[in-house]
This record gives structure tokens, C-alpha cells and sequence, in this order.
């Protein structure tokens, strides 16, 4: 019986979209207003999709106090009220959102065995959302 | 194909506790949830279904019909309920968010006859809800 199971995290940031190999002009004209040379934040919603068979003993896809306590530990110990860029994770590529789902999943996928990650999902603000599937096609 | 998602809304108290567990195993899983007095959500249950536009209707479905089935099969069964002691389902499996989506499936699916059950999503609370799309 697989069910699925989203939680729902939220950490505040900042970050800054600057590509040191492109020129000024380049950047400005790439990413606007999110190369400001000081930054800027959002407050991120994080969105994780678990998904299993439903134990029998416990009626649970994933225990949600072991999911709490990974994302605490390993997610937002890391990115909650940080500076993106400055994190080693970002210190060769930009902290665009796109490559903030791909960081987290590879948190997951390195150290998480309580469930299996179906999907994780991004807002970086209540109109852009980014979700990764580890590559794959989401899908429900 | 053509999807359909309607919302419905109740409140309800439920504990979680597996008597094959010592009551120190139920503290353990279960945490603060274990506690037998119950405590309380507001849920919220989205149902999707789906199915070709009828040509004579526009319809997938009638929504005053799917309307009837959740008020009957869910919000009459779950709203200010205790799930554990008045669903009967919910008596002898843990009515975690997880569960509660699939009895709501399994209360559903056999009611429906135009439209196909396509989803069941149920929130605990913002943070947190279940999908159940049937035996994958």
C-alpha cells in the first residue's frame, strides 16, 4: 500500500545570481535585479515528498520526527539565515534555486534512509516554485 | 483526459497507539501523539478525479454529485468525530494522515461511477499531507 508524504519546511536566505566569467553587462542582462553586488533574501519554503508502503505497526510512510530532525540537522542547520554564496556547496556554482534542489537532494540521497525521496520541491517566493525528482520527470 | 480536484474540510481528534507495543515503544514511535486523551487537526481533503468531458454536459463529473459523496462518505463520518473511536476503519489501523487517506480512497472509489478516482490528498495541517492514488 505506497502512499505519499509531504512536509513542509521554511528557512529565510540570501543569496546573489553573479557568474564571475561573464562580464558586468553580461550579468545585468542575465540576472537583473538578483546580481545586486550585496545580495538579497527570500524566505524559501521547502517541500518534501516521501513516498513508501504504509507500516503496518505504525501506520507511517516515514516517521516524521526522523524526517524533522534530518532536515533540521543536515538542511537547515546549513541554509537557514545564511548567505548562499558564501556555503562551500555554492562556491562553484550559482545559488540559483534550480541548483538549491539539486544541493538538497544530494543532502538526502547521501545521508537520509528513513524513506524514499520521491520528490522535493522549492518556493522561493509564493510566484516561482522549482521541483526535482533526482532527474527524473515528476510525476505523482 | 481532464482533472478534477474538489475540496472538502473537518476537524476531528485522533491518538495514535499500537497495543502490540509496550507503552514505552508507543511513547518512542509515537511521541506526543501517543497521548490516549487525543488531540485535534483541521483537515483538509482534496479529491482528484478524472475522465473525458462528457459532450452533452462539459462535465467529468457532477460536482453536486461528488459534492453528495464527500459530504456522506467523509464529512458526515469524520467532522468533530473522534477518528480512532468512530471510524470503524480507524479503530484497528492508526489514523495517521497516511491512513486517512486510504480509507478515504477506499471509501470513495466504489461510489464514483463517471469519473475515475485519481487522487487523495489529505493536510493534517499546512505543513504536512498524504497522496494516495490506489494500489500502484
Amino acid at each position: 500500500m505506497k502512499a505519499y508524504l509531504t512536509r513542509r519546511y521554511r528557512f529565510p536566505a540570501s543569496h546573489r545570481l553573479h557568474n564571475p566569467a561573464m562580464s558586468e553587462a553580461e550579468n545585468c542582462e542575465v540576472y537583473g535585479k538578483c546580481s545586486n553586488p550585496h545580495g538579497h533574501g527570500h524566505n524559501y519554503a521547502l517541500e518534501i515528498t516521501v513516498s513508501g508502503a504504509i507500516d503496518n505497526e505504525t501506520g507511517m510512510v516515514c516517521n516524521l520526527s526522523a524526517l524533522d530532525e534530518f532536515v533540521q540537522q543536515n538542511v537547515l542547520s546549513v541554509f537557514d539565515h545564511a548567505n548562499l554564496n558564501t556555503l562551500p556547496a555554492f562556491s562553484q556554482q550559482i545559488p540559483s534555486t534550480e541548483n538549491l534542489c539539486r544541493e538538497i537532494d544530494r543532502i538526502f540521497r547521501k545521508g537520509f534512509n528513513a524513506a524514499k525521496l520521491n520528490k522535493l520541491r522549492i518556493e522561493e517566493t509564493a510566484k516561482n516554485s522549482f521541483e526535482y525528482a533526482g532527474g527524473a520527470e515528476v510525476r505523482e | 483526459m481532464i482533472y478534477l480536484t474538489r475540496k472538502a474540510e473537518f476537524s476531528a481528534s485522533h491518538y495514535y497507539h499500537n497495543p502490540k507495543f509496550t507503552a514505552e515503544e508507543n511513547q518512542r514511535v509515537f511521541g506526543k501523539c501517543s497521548n490516549l486523551n487525543g488531540h485535534g487537526h483541521n483537515y483538509t481533503l482534496e479529491v482528484t478525479v478524472k475522465g473525458e468531458v462528457d459532450e452533452r454536459t462539459g462535465f467529468v463529473v457532477d460536482l453536486k454529485q461528488l459534492k453528495d459523496i464527500l459530504e456522506s462518505e467523509v464529512v458526515a463520518a469524520m467532522d468533530h468525530r473522534h477518528l480512532n473511536k468512530e471510524v470503524p476503519e480507524l479503530s484497528t489501523r492508526i489514523p495517521t494522515v497516511e491512513n486517512i487517506a486510504v480509507v478515504i480512497w477506499n471509501r470513495l472509489s466504489p461510489k464514483l461511477n463517471t469519473a475515475k478516482l485519481h487522487r487523495v490528498r489529505v493536510y493534517e495541517s499546512d505543513d504536512l499531507y498524504a497522496d494516495f492514488l490506489g494500489e500502484e
